[in-house]
């Protein structure tokens, strides 16, 4: 049943990608002030989306683990952090390409930006903590620590928002209404990351879940193993 | 919660008088600290007027570096003849080991801290121009909330790999909000330019989530074998 | 002295089917055995038959992978901690403090803020409880001895003893092994682990055999011929 539908999933991302990419490149109107650069936003906005998305899912199922101890919730937050650090990537990577040529500077300390940059962060230290941790308590540590991260997240951005207001810098993005087609692109993107983003998490849990269960088979063997040198 | 003070309190008072005692890491930080300080002068030598626009990141930016190798060595002393294993078998309450190692900590920090300010005033030839005894309350609660997550991570990093590595990683991105108040608030206080009162605010609200969850998940933390 | 109170009860201990696994090593396999109140049994084995773990799993330190340990009536071994006293290989003290401070500071942990009884207890396993010389300078049986006294402190009626005679003096042994003996005949619950069984040849009541994370045998006298 799963099986089936996961090629199915991957024709429909296909699909969507290279749609949401012709419209992104082709489909949407040009911005009148900012002219054909403006087009990263197609990337830059559903990938930020995305990226949040998927930090929300590692936060509930950090949580689901630390009160259940279930190891499906504990795959879940790892597949869904690793993913959701590359889409944060994206975000920040894009960030950058568009401010240079629009306003003349890489990096301003706007409140979106510095909020992802610090997600981005603390995100990678909670790969980290996975790839350093011993194998018997990393899914516990890590959950700890999501937990600890998502607290952290309205106080950084509380922070932020006061730093700017103290330390003006150049206003970038939103401001002003959006043309509804170009709403609609940034949407479909949207929907075509989201299919990508699963599809890519869907592969990942199950190949974790997998690998989790020959290192058990394994464990098991050395249990019914009973000559084995100690 | 009596039991929970009383224990505090013992567990605080063995590892000030054990400290006391050897003097091995007081000694080796404060030195550590008159270097980064000293370092610090060296590479950033402003006029009177910069340096107290500067002078709240350079100054906490020392003390974190001090902090975390004095953070780095909270747990040693448990782990050698592993002691902590004898603190595990007992009825006292984790919460009781955590909020005494923390506390420490503090006291351990401040301390270096109060022999770093001066040599900073020295170099930098600081003088607030705001109200300088609210430079004690930014550093207090700034103070705190580095410590207590600190002294946390530095918990969840003994069961990893290169652990003294690890605190720093974990420490630092969490810090983040709090630093950038600490930071902040110290300078407007010693530029006079705008009210810190903000910050004060934030500091608090960040130390009173994070307390929480550290008491919260500690006893989780500290059993995980 | 109670001896015969708890000689016929039920067991004290039930352990069933024990796993305990550290990845892909296994360091119990399905240990299962029930042990009575008031006797002494010592847990033989070679290095790695996880007699250690076994030790640390009644300890409350280890959570088993899979199985049960059932101890005074409950499978809650931490509402029974204070039953409980464990003595590992490492001292489990503070090299820089003293034996009467090291104690005082654990009998905190148990709520007892009693220094006559810490005088007793540090009396009580043959050391001078006035000795204000740091831990870390004892000799290493005046060590395992104040280690012993520090599992006793607040008086528990199951203690697990690891390696208590590794690196001692013959003497200091037998008088270690006295101690023991004495404990057991005042109704405690005693677990030796070691390596050395000889020491216990005459004192325990049981020897449990154990040999890549199981118990293979258990006997009344100490064997050293045989390994089938």
């Amino acid at each position: 049943m799963l099986r089936r539908a996961f090629p199915i999933l991957g024709v429909l991302t296909a699909a969507l990608l290279s749609y949401g990419l012709y419209e992104a490149l082709i489909g949407a109107p040009i911005e009148q002030s900012m002219g054909e650069v403006q087009r990263i936003f197609y990337y830059h906005a559903p990938s930020a989306w995305t990226a949040f998305l998927l930090f929300t899912v590692n936060f509930v199922a950090s949580v689901v683990y630390l009160i259940r101890r279930s190891i499906k919730a504990d795959i879940l937050a790892l597949v869904t952090a690793e993913v959701g650090v590359v889409f944060c990537t994206v975000v920040l990577v894009t960030g950058p390409l568009w401010a240079r040529p629009v306003w003349g500077i890489w990096w301003t300390w706007d409140i979106r930006l510095t909020s992802t940059l610090v997600l981005w962060l603390i995100y990678v230290s909670y790969l980290m903590l996975r790839r350093f941790s011993s194998s018997g308590q990393t899914p516990l540590m890590a959950a700890v620590l999501a937990v600890f991260g998502a607290l952290d997240v309205p106080l950084v951005y509380f922070s932020i928002w006061f730093f700017r207001t103290q330390h003006p810098q150049p206003v970038i993005g939103g401001g002003g209404s959006i043309d509804p087609k170009m709403l609609q692109v940034a949407l479909i993107n949207w929907a075509a990351f989201l299919c990508f983003a699963g599809l890519v998490c869907w592969s990942r849990y199950r190949l974790e879940l997998l690998q989790r269960e020959v290192e058990e088979t394994e464990a098991l063997e050395a249990l019914l193993d009973s000559g084995g040198a100690p | 919660m009596s039991a929970l003070a009383t224990l505090t309190r013992a567990s605080l008072s063995k590892d000030l008088r054990l400290e006391w005692r050897s003097k091995d890491a007081i000694n080796s930080m404060l030195f550590f600290a008159l270097l980064v300080v000293v370092i610090f002068s060296f590479s950033f030598d402003p006029t009177a007027e910069e340096s107290r626009r500067i002078a709240g990141g350079l100054v906490w930016v020392a003390f974190l570096f001090a902090a975390v190798v004095a953070l780095n060595q909270t747990w040693a002393r448990e782990l050698r003849n592993q002691v902590l294993d004898a603190y595990r078998v007992s009825p006292a309450p984790a919460n009781a080991l955590f909020l005494a190692k923390a506390l420490g900590n503090f006291i351990f920090v401040i301390v270096l801290e109060a022999f770093m300010t001066p040599l900073f005033i020295v170099f930098y030839n600081l003088r607030a121009l705001g109200a300088a005894y609210q430079l004690l309350i930014v550093s207090a609660l700034g103070t705190w909330a580095l410590v207590v997550n600190g002294t946390f991570f530095a918990a969840m990093s003994l069961r990893t790999r290169s652990r003294e590595i690890m605190l720093p990683l974990l420490l630092f991105p969490i810090s983040i909000p709090a630093l950038l108040a600490t930071v902040e608030g110290t300078t407007a206080i010693l530029t006079g330019d705008y009210s810190p009162k903000f910050w004060i605010v934030l500091l608090a609200a960040y130390n009173v989530v994070f307390t929480t969850a550290c008491l919260l998940l500690f006893d989780k933390v500290l059993n995980a074998e | 002295m109670n001896q015969s109170l708890h000689a016929a009860a039920d067991p004290i201990i039930v352990i069933h089917d024990l796993v305990k696994q550290f990845g892909r090593f296994a360091a119990l396999r399905g240990v299962s055995a029930e042990f009575v109140a008031g006797r002494l049994y010592a847990i033989v084995g070679e290095n790695g038959a996880g007699k250690t773990t076994l030790l640390r799993s009644l300890a409350g330190l280890t959570q088993p992978t899979r199985g049960s340990i059932s101890m005074l009536g409950t499978t809650d071994l931490r509402s029974v901690c204070r039953q409980l006293g464990y003595m590992a290989h490492p001292s489990l003290l503070y090299d820089e403090m003293g034996g009467m401070e090291n104690l005082r500071y654990f009998a905190r942990l148990y709520e007892i803020r009693d220094d006559e009884r810490c005088a007793r207890t540090i009396s009580a396993v043959g050391l001078d409880p006035t000795l204000i010389r740091p831990v870390g300078q004892y000799s290493q049986g005046m060590r395992q001895r104040m280690s012993l006294a520090r599992a006793l402190i607040h008086d528990p009626k199951v203690l697990l003893l690891d390696e208590p005679f590794s690196n001692v003096d013959a003497r200091s042994a037998r008088q270690m092994t006295h101690l023991l003996t004495q404990l057991r005949d005042a109704g405690k619950t005693i677990f030796v682990v070691t390596h050395q069984a000889s020491q216990l040849e005459h004192a325990a009541d049981e020897f449990v055999h154990m040999e890549a994370g199981v118990i293979v045998r258990r006997t009344r006298e100490w064997m050293t011929a045989e390994a089938p």
